[in-house]
Formats: C-alpha cells, structure tokens, sequence
C-alpha cells in the first residue's frame, strides 16, 4: 500500500521535501512508516522521540494500522505561540 | 466564532468584533509579540511561523470550545500568523468575551497554554549571527 507521509519544520528539512509517498507491506503500522522513513533520512532516528505523528488529522500512536491512502503527518515538538 | 491562520497581519479588533455580545461585560485578549530575545539570550532579526492547518484549526476550535466549557459560558476567537515575521508583529491573537472578567481571563489563559502544547505550529528563530533554529515551546504553562 501506499501512504503519503507529510513533514515540517526540521523534519521537513531533513527530509527535503513537504511530502513523500511511502510504500509499505499491507498491515504495516505507522511505527513502520516512522521506521522506513529514518531508515531513508539516519537524522531522523535522534528525534524520534520527540516526534508525535498523525493520520488524516488526529494523532495517533505508533501501533496504529495504516490504510492505502492515509495522510500520515510527522510532527516534531510544536513551537506555535 | 473566529478561528484563523493566516500569512497576512492579525487584526486584533477583528476578533474583538467576532467575540462581543450585548450579553457579554467583559473581553480578555492576549497578543503574543515577536520580541528581540530568542534561545539562550541570542538576538533575533525575525522569526518564522509554519502550520498544518488542516489540523491546527480544528486542535483550535476545539480548545475553545473546552475553555468555554471548563470556565462558564465564553466567546472565544484565536488568530495565528504564519510565514516571516519581524520584531514587534503579532504571531498570535486571542480575544475571549464572558459575561463577568474572571471568566474571560481564566478561559484566555487556558487558550494560549493549551494552543502552545497541541496545536501542531513551528517556529523558527533567525538570530542575528545568520544561524536559525527551529524552536520548540517549553514545557506546560511556560
């Protein structure tokens, strides 16, 4: 399946791009999406932490299942305000 | 009642405008302001707002809605700008209308801490040596 992974702010930086589309096997997690996305970008792995993540607007855990078509955000800490 | 992000200057008497009401006596409002000193006391020429709107309004509404719930019966309004921004320009507007002030001063409190721990926007610092930072907010309440 294919799921759209949006970044920002450092997380976009590192990566290069606003957004990317990952492939991932049929029941993958969005842990594994975090997993193959730092396997791509090693920076990642330092802030993984501190990374929340969200599909299709709401937050999430890592052992949540995606779907063909989600929107999974990357979130580093937020510094609105 | 008014829940914005935008990349144009905040008008605080917009918001002020979409929170009064002839049943209301009091209006609380916060301007958060772009102020010179940044990240271990360096200087700052600017910062820069970044959001994921889509889910940094509805994380807003939602906060306001709890803070008229929580606190008594409340108006709430919350502006964000995004994009650049220099020193002295307003980042975040918060207007809050109640019938009586404790109300509307607890309920704005309530929407900045909140607003600065789940709302998913970024700043990032450009401090004066040329070197910029994405800086994340402090702990609760800071």
């Amino acid at each position: 399946m294919r799921v759209r992974v949006l970044t920002f702010a450092g997380i976009r930086e590192i990566v290069g791009e606003p957004s990317r589309t990952l492939a991932l096997p049929e029941g993958a997690t969005a842990a594994d999406a975090w997993n193959a996305l730092a396997g791509e970008f090693p920076a990642l792995a330092a802030i993984a932490g501190s990374t929340r993540l969200a599909r299709n607007g709401a937050f999430i855990d890592g052992s949540a299942a995606l779907r063909e078509g989600d929107e999974l955000a990357v979130l580093p800490p937020f510094g609105g305000g | 009642m008014k829940y914005e992000i935008t990349r144009e200057p905040l008008d605080p008497q917009s918001l002020l405008d979409a929170v009064r009401s002839d049943e209301c006596g009091a209006i609380v409002t916060f301007l958060g302001v772009v102020r010179v000193m940044g990240d271990g006391d360096r200087p700052v020429d600017g910062l820069a707002y970044e959001a994921y709107p889509e889910m940094a309004l509805p994380e807003m509404r939602a906060i306001g809605a709890e803070a008229s719930s929580r606190f008594g019966e409340a108006r709430v309004a919350i502006a964000h700008r995004i994009g650049d921004l220099a020193l002295g320009e307003v980042s975040v507007a918060i207007a809050v209308a109640s019938k009586h002030r404790a109300v509307a001063f607890d309920a704005c409190e309530y929407v900045i801490d909140e607003l600065k721990q789940r709302v998913p926007i970024w700043k990032r610092e450009n401090y004066r040596d040329g070197e910029t930072r994405w800086r994340p907010n402090a702990s609760p309440h800071a």
